[in-house]
């Protein structure tokens, strides 16, 4: 290998942090795509499997890859107010939207006020 | 303070710049998430994603971006220890690794609109292009920025600058990647679940 061009100096990011995160991350993704292309569990309870190992393969991608933590502090705060952002976008969205799904089934007013009547014990 | 002092403040204020800008970007990306989960179940009649995607294939595409992430790693790496040939052969294998997987996302869509399954055929197909393409369009800008680090350090000598650079344009491809993550775990595996 040439000589380098720079002065060499001890980097604080070392090969292991990185073999150790792709090989994590690869396992991650197979783990989910093997939960789901053999079905190996109900469809409700694989959306949160495969949620939670989204999830995992973050933290391993932030920890291993992008080294959140180290150096500049206000790094990690705008993350965690940007976690917090798209949380209330995505969940807020999917929650509201559903009490209107349900508000608007496919019915007239008084079906709907039938169905109430049955159902929500009004 | 020093010269050396000053270059590399100025280079911590570039990278927290960069990072908030990531973030924004993150809140750009949940918008499209949520559009997407709201409309995964309209399809108008039209087929939804378990007759769509192909899962193997995109199987694929996630491990060559995955592997690519790693790849540039290693060119950060290479450059942060001053050697200018590692860096530059981990750049171009990043580079490359990159190109197959933007054609494999173009090679999806065009089967998927040749089929007639383009993003006017329905709300959750529309919503999917937009989603997957801003990601692709992310892609390729990243490509091009790489491009342009390649031809620098290939033509002119190795300088601090450029490691900062090359540390900036790793934030972005990393962040790409987990972005490509989440659309990999809703879009594909929970949305082509049957």
């Amino acid at each position: 290998m040439k000589k380098p061009q720079l002065d060499h100096h001890h980097s604080p990011v070392r090969y292991v942090s990185y073999v150790v995160g792709f090989v994590l991350s690869i396992a991650t993704t197979l783990l989910a795509y093997f939960f789901v292309v053999n079905q190996l569990l109900p469809k409700e309870t694989l959306i949160y499997v495969v949620l939670v190992i989204a999830v995992v393969q973050l933290i391993v991608q932030l920890v291993f890859f992008l080294h959140l933590g180290r150096g500049n502090r206000w790094k990690v705060i705008t993350f965690a107010f940007a976690a917090l952002v798209v949380v209330i976008v995505v969940v807020g969205s999917l929650w509201i939207m559903k009490n209107l799904d349900y508000n608007m089934m496919n019915m007239t007013p008084d079906q709907m006020t039938q169905y109430m009547n049955e159902n929500e014990g009004i | 303070m020093s010269r050396a002092e000053e270059l590399v403040a100025i280079h911590e204020k570039k990278t927290l710049g960069f990072w908030i800008y990531l973030m924004t970007d993150c809140v750009l990306f949940a918008a499209l998430f949520a559009t997407f989960a709201v409309l995964r179940g309209a399809t108008a009649g039209g087929p939804g994603g378990p007759e769509l995607f192909d899962m193997p294939f995109v199987l694929i595409e996630t491990i060559i971006l995955l592997t690519s992430s790693f790849t540039i790693g290693m060119a950060l790496l290479g450059s942060v220890r001053g050697y200018k040939t590692q860096t530059l052969v981990w750049l171009f294998i990043t580079f490359a690794l990159g190109v197959v997987f933007l054609s494999m996302e173009l090679y999806e869509f065009m089967v998927l609109i040749g089929e007639g399954h383009g993003p006017q055929q329905s709300a959750f197909l529309s919503s999917y292009f937009t989603l997957v393409a801003t990601h692709g369009i992310h892609i390729a800008i990243g490509l091009l920025w790489m491009a342009v680090v390649i031809v620098r350090l290939w033509r002119h000598k190795f300088k601090k600058t450029d490691v900062n650079r090359l540390a900036l344009l790793g934030l972005f491809w990393h962040f790409l990647d987990i972005i490509w993550i989440f659309i990999f775990s809703f879009v594909y595996l929970i949305g082509g679940m049957a």
